[in-house]
């Protein structure tokens, strides 16, 4: 087996108690106290993650916007520099390689992928790049922190002022001290909150200044792993690649054609705009259970007694104290209201499908 | 982390002899692995269980375990606390995280299980990388 990385915050969360778990190559916390309280003191304060094991790929040179846009769902050239855009690399069945974040630098475009695609979307990239646009994969040299939760612009405004004027989807290039560093107003938890890129060997120094500015502001921050990462992703029903969508998933089937922009042209568009037309054969709903038990991955979906789908992502609820998941159904079935059954360890339990977040999003327009 | 007054199984539960009844929770290595456990199903008093049957499960953030009766015999008590407070088999593995209660059906079984010396190898073994 190869052996794990480990982020320049590793020694931290180990001291810190951390339990750590292996993650898309990476030694990471899973959990410091317990992922309920944990995901509350996002909802409710503020709380940090370490999540240097997301890759960050910089895309440059003359003509880089129209060579990105071929690649992307979304699309890049419609940003100015300080601009983020959730987008998607799609395969020429449509099928999403990765969902990702674009971030519109001056002199082009730093991509947020998912750890466990880095290195393909690096390849698949740099095979459609043509001359002088490069790509280069900085994941090694740019650490990445986030801190979440309705406290979080309280306690960054002691780190940089000008976080308060920062709109969602937005992001700004400052000092912290004498390094370098991009602050955006992004996350995956459905709360206000931050996320901070800085160089590798800063990360410690940052997260201890973090730790002080809350202290400034008399706030309290907590460190939170992956698992309530995923709690709290699930909640706001944001897909998680590998999960709820992958290679075999369209953005359509997924209800992301909101990041699809047919007017212009990518990768995928062909088959997307045929299947727009031609209408899905699945598509990525949530629901929660009814009776007692926790859907969970695999875990096949049953309508009248015939298997008619799969779950995709399930957990308890730590906001809502109730089972929840995401899974694909036929499009018939995808109607708020309508009563599946889902086959939890050969009991069938029956679940409602729910339109929209299981949770409120809380993040700032 | 393992006391020495209980019996232990391969598949992780403790178990307490009183007189004619066992006592079964699981170890803290179980509920470590298991990270935190959100729902506990447990089984109806008064079945008849054999040693080996998977009895009750727990649910995790993590994952799923079943439960499995260390010996033949009836359930004469279950752990409804469990139902309202599941973490308690992370807080107090070995108190008041107890899942279910045997009366056992006949002694000679207690023999295939574990004392704590041969546990605390098997751990040993199931954490070597």
């Amino acid at each position: 087996m190869e052996e794990l990385r480990k982020t320049p915050l590793n020694h931290i969360h180990k001291k810190l108690g951390a339990k750590m778990i292996p993650f898309a190559g990476w030694e990471m916390p899973l959990l410091y106290e317990t992922i309920s309280s944990e995901h509350q003191k996002v909802r409710t304060q503020a709380g940090i993650f370490d999540l240097t094991h997301m890759g960050e790929l910089k895309i440059y040179g003359k003509g880089c916007e129209l060579e990105l846009a071929k690649l992307t769902t979304n699309d890049p050239t419609k940003l100015s520099p300080g601009k983020i855009q959730y987008s998607l690399l799609c395969l020429p069945s449509g099928g999403i390689i990765d969902d990702i974040l674009v971030y519109r630098l001056e002199d082009g475009f730093l991509l947020v992928v998912n750890a466990a695609n880095t290195a393909k979307d690096y390849e698949w990239i740099k095979s459609h790049l043509r001359e002088p646009v490069k790509v280069e994969n900085l994941t090694d040299s740019l650490a990445l922190i986030a801190i979440q939760g309705p406290d979080s612009e309280k306690i960054m405004v002691n780190i940089e002022p000008a976080v308060s004027e920062l709109k969602y989807y937005n992001f700004l290039e400052t000092k912290i001290q004498n390094f370098r560093a991009i602050l955006s107003r992004t996350g995956y938890t459905g709360e206000d909150g931050f996320e901070i890129y800085i160089p590798w060997d800063e990360a410690p120094k940052t997260w201890e200044l973090l730790g002080e500015a809350a202290k400034i502001a008399g706030l309290s921050l907590a460190p939170v792993g992956l698992g309530a990462r995923d709690t709290l992703r699930l909640e706001m029903k944001y897909p998680l690649y590998g999960n709820d969508i992958d290679e075999t998933t369209t953005p359509l089937e997924a209800n992301l054609e909101w990041v699809v922009k047919f007017n212009h042209s990518f990768i995928g568009r062909d088959a997307l705009f045929e299947q727009k037309a031609s209408g899905v054969k699945k598509r990525l709903v949530g629901f929660v259970a009814l009776d007692r038990g926790i859907p969970r991955q695999g875990y096949p979906i049953f309508y009248q007694e015939k298997k008619v789908g799969v779950v995709t992502s399930g957990t308890l609820s730590p906001s809502l104290k109730k089972n929840i998941g995401m899974g694909y159904v036929p499009p018939a079935l995808e109607k708020p209201g309508t009563v599946i059954e889902l086959l939890i360890r050969e009991k069938k339990v029956r679940a409602e499908i729910t339109a929209g977040p299981f949770v409120p999003p809380r993040i700032k327009k | 982390m393992y006391p020495e007054d209980l019996l232990y199984t391969k598949s992780h539960e403790w178990v307490k002899v009183e007189d004619d009844r066992a006592i079964v929770g699981v170890t803290s290595y179980a509920q470590d692995q298991l990270v935190e456990v959100v729902f506990v199903e447990l089984p109806e008093e008064g079945k008849e269980v054999k040693a080996g049957d998977a009895v009750a499960t727990l649910e995790s953030v993590k994952a799923v375990a079943d439960v499995y009766a260390p010996v033949s015999g009836k359930i004469i008590e279950v752990n409804k606390q469990l139902e309202n407070q599941p973490e308690l088999v992370n807080q107090d593995p070995y108190g008041e995280g107890w899942i279910f209660v045997i009366e056992i059906a006949g002694e000679e079984e207690l023999h295939t299980l574990m004392k704590v010396s041969d546990y605390q190898s098997l751990i040993e073994n199931e954490l070597k990388p």
